[in-house]
């Protein structure tokens, strides 16, 4: 029973990590052109010129 | 941010034009740069991605340059007050671009929303499901109660979070007295949920945390589909050329000329079009001469002679001279508000049509209650027992919860609409596609949806030294006629620029030597009044004297005839609604072999249309002028092509990027084909409930069988959805060069 005090909070918090995660690429705009990104890494230059 | 920063330079009118448009449509951003949103159509693989990405990040002032593939469109930032010519240099390696409006930086508000919701539904009904497994594989009682409690934890929070997008719209249902699917949703999973909970406290074995939040989880899963769906054909049919003015010059009364946006101008200003601009508003010549292309306005083919005193409406196309005009209205009260009232008007009636899955949650909700509260009867007249009666009801309303319903619909029309898309084809929402399978007769408007809306040479029996001649002539003016006279030879006899006039309304006059030659109206062109057949509309002559004369048709719109061979062989019944005059209508009839009613009013055409629909049959209308636009919008459903006027092309349920004509049928096959899989899905989803729901009113359904029996009906139906895509997989091998055909095309032109 001791155990469930360490393995559910960290399930739990691995879980939210991994929401965290995703709401964070989702704000930074990563799924904005998923049809580009599968294009993009076909490019030999990654960095467009600035 | 100022539109008269290049006021003072002297450049070129038409450069100084589409710069100050230019600046118009782009956002400030902090540190003097501005952002510039681009709708590049044509792009179609990375080869193009990193080609307008490189040419226009070599552009002096361009900071960054980034292109969106999946919305083909284009993001350059750029320094300055002056706009780097980023259309001309995108014109230059083969891509029509166009300016798009520059949009916030937060993309859309509704579909991050949905998004988040569905993240935090899956996050929870992953971890709940990892709790009641332990549970279903016998956990003693402490562990299972405290596993219980945490289960509770995280489904409290989740549907207060993820629920309300469903118990917002079950509730606005509900408050105007009408039942929608989200109200059996919100009641399946509240009841579930408080069910639940009373049996955590009391220590009972069965708690249904699980069933409650993955039904939410499926069920935003398909509510997102749909929205991205329609989300993304808006953003595409948004994107596309705006056709109405963005703005215009207008003279003050000391003579200068300030660029303005359209909504500032009003009845009474003066304003300047410059050839190839279109008209903004609703106005008066003042001055000037010049020839209009009317084709969005009535659907005539031939452009028309202008002159002072002349009345013109907004959008029609100045094609040779300046002109000066006088505004008689604002932009909304123009022509183009007229036609908005009569769409209103028309639309009433396909607001009507409901789409099928709310037929279908129509019949469905009262059954499910129905039975759920039978059950409820029945077993408190059989065992006396409240919370057994109360338990094995909820049981029938979550496993009948419409899981698979609220899947089976929208996730058809997204893969739909994904290979209509991978076609060239948008689709504004599902209930287009829905509406698409059932019409059973083809109206086609002809200037511009069957033909291209282009003139081309008609005779061939001309001598090519003459032809050369003309065609050297007519390189110099912008006339319709003139460039289909240029891009009739390759054989073009060069006149050098200072030797040529264009005679706005009239013509073109070249002197070479000693020698007049004219191009244009016979009346013009010709010295003495010679005869000349009808049907000829352009002459050449030297010095008054007829050398050649001209006829020109409009050309047939690629794979037209192919395409109305596939529309009757598909069952459906042709006809061409025509504003043009008889003539030109008659001869596009005959080439297709199609009946044709001609000189049609926008009215004519709504009316044509109800008489269709009074004998009870659904009609597709193909349009793309403005005055098609009251007609798409009372048809059943509707179709416009990429090119069509703002208006027409917002009307159309589908809209369609290519110059093809194949695209009506391929449509209306893919629809067809969507709404037999979405009929498939209805009946996978009413033999599973008809399965479940005598289980589960037994008494049999625990916790476990609910979850086993909803995710294989979801997964079935996901699965039956994804048949579409695999149907005729050669066939999109075959779009990429068709596209890059479209751009050659496009660049040529």
């Amino acid at each position: 029973m001791i155990d469930f005090f360490f393995l559910i909070p960290i399930a739990i918090a691995l879980g939210i990590a991994g929401l965290g995660a995703f709401m964070w690429s989702l704000r930074s705009g990563q799924y904005e052109d998923l049809d580009g990104a599968s294009e993009r890494i076909l490019f030999d230059e990654d960095k467009p010129k600035s | 941010m100022s539109c008269c920063a290049a006021e003072q330079k002297s450049i070129a009118a038409p450069v100084r034009h589409a710069g100050d448009e230019m600046l118009l449509a782009s956002r400030a951003l902090p540190g003097g740069l501005h952002q510039t949103s681009l709708s590049v159509p044509a792009i179609h693989c990375g080869g193009c991605v990193q080609r307008i990405e490189r040419t226009l990040a070599a552009l002096p002032n361009v900071e960054t340059a980034r292109v969106n593939l999946s919305t083909k469109r284009a993001s350059v930032t750029w320094k300055g007050s002056e706009p780097p010519p980023l259309l001309a240099s995108l014109k230059g390696i083969g891509f029509d671009a166009h300016l798009h409006d520059a949009e916030p930086e937060a993309g859309d508000p509704g579909l991050s929303e949905m998004i988040r919701a569905l993240a935090v539904a899956g996050f929870a009904a992953s971890n709940i499901m990892l709790l009641s497994v332990s549970v279903w594989s016998g956990a003693s009682a402490e562990t299972r109660d405290l596993f219980h409690w945490l289960s509770a934890a995280i489904a409290l929070p989740t549907l207060a979070y993820s629920g309300r997008i469903f118990f917002r719209s079950a509730w606005r249902a509900l408050r105007h007295g009408r039942t929608n699917m989200d109200v059996p949703i919100t009641i399946g999973v509240l009841l579930a949920f408080g069910l639940s909970l009373y049996e955590t406290v009391n220590r009972g074995p069965h708690a249904y945390f699980d069933a409650s939040v993955s039904l939410l989880f499926f069920l935003l899963i398909g509510r997102t589909l749909d929205y991205v769906m329609r989300d993304r054909a808006r953003v595409a049919v948004k994107g596309l050329a705006r056709l109405a003015a963005r703005g215009a010059y207008a003279i003050s009364a000391d003579g200068t000329e300030r660029y303005l946006p359209i909504q500032e101008i009003a009845p009474g200003m003066l304003l300047r079009v410059s050839p190839g601009d279109r008209i903004p508003v609703d106005g008066v010549i003042a001055a000037g001469k010049s020839d209009l292309d009317c084709s969005l306005i009535s659907g005539e083919s031939a452009p028309r002679a202008a002159a002072a005193g002349d009345t013109l409406r907004a959008g029609m196309l100045n094609l040779t001279g300046p002109l000066t005009m006088s505004a008689t209205a604002a932009a909304k009260d123009s022509f183009l508000a007229d036609m908005l009232r009569m769409m209103e008007a028309a639309e009433s009636g396909r607001s009507r049509y409901r789409r099928i899955s709310d037929r279908a949650s129509r019949l469905y909700a009262p059954v499910v209650h129905l039975a759920a509260f039978l059950t409820f009867l029945g077993w408190m007249a059989a065992s006396g027992d409240m919370h057994r009666a109360i338990t094995i009801a909820v049981a029938v309303l979550i496993i009948t919860c419409p899981c698979a319903l609220g899947l089976a619909v929208p996730m058809v029309q997204v893969v739909a609409a994904r290979r209509l898309f991978e076609r060239g084809i948008m689709v504004k929402d599902g209930g287009g596609l829905e509406r698409l399978a059932e019409i059973d007769s083809v109206l086609f408007d002809k200037t511009g949806t069957l033909t291209t809306g282009h003139p081309q040479l008609a005779n061939n029996d001309i001598d090519p030294e003459t032809l050369a001649l003309a065609a050297g002539i007519a390189a110099h003016s912008r006339h319709p006629y003139s460039r289909a006279l240029a891009a009739s030879t390759s054989r073009k006899q060069s006149i050098a620029p200072d030797a040529v006039a264009e005679h706005a309304g009239n013509g073109v006059e070249a002197k070479i030597g000693n020698d007049l030659f004219r191009l244009g109206r016979p009346a013009w062109a010709l010295a003495a009044k010679t005869a000349t057949p009808e049907s000829t509309s352009v002459v050449l002559s030297k010095n008054g004297v007829l050398l050649a004369s001209f006829e020109f048709t409009d050309r047939l719109r690629r794979d037209a005839i192919e395409a109305i061979a596939q529309l009757k062989k598909q069952g459906l019944s042709v006809e061409i609604l025509s504003g043009d005059r008889n003539r030109p209508a008659q001869q596009i009839a005959d080439a297709l072999g199609l009946p044709y009613l001609a000189e049609l009013t926008p009215a004519g055409k709504t009316a044509r249309i109800a008489a269709l629909q009074a004998e009870g049959k659904k009609a597709l209308m193909v349009g793309d002028g403005l005055n098609d636009a009251p007609a798409l919008a009372a048809a059943h459903t509707s179709m416009a092509p990429a090119t069509a006027a703002d208006v027409g092309r917002n009307a159309a349920d589908l809209v369609f990027l290519h110059e093809s004509l194949l695209a009506v049928p391929e449509a209306i096959a893919i629809a067809r084909n969507a709404n037999s899989l979405v009929r498939q899905n209805l009946l996978l989803s009413v033999a599973y409930n008809a399965i479940a729901m005598p289980v589960a009113i037994a008494g049999f359904v625990t916790p476990l069988v609910a979850a086993i029996a909803m995710s294989v009906s979801s997964l079935i139906v996901i699965v039956n959805a994804l048949r579409l895509r695999g149907r005729k997989k050669s066939e999109s091998k075959q779009m990429p060069a068709r596209a890059a055909r479209t751009v050659e095309a496009g660049s040529a032109g």
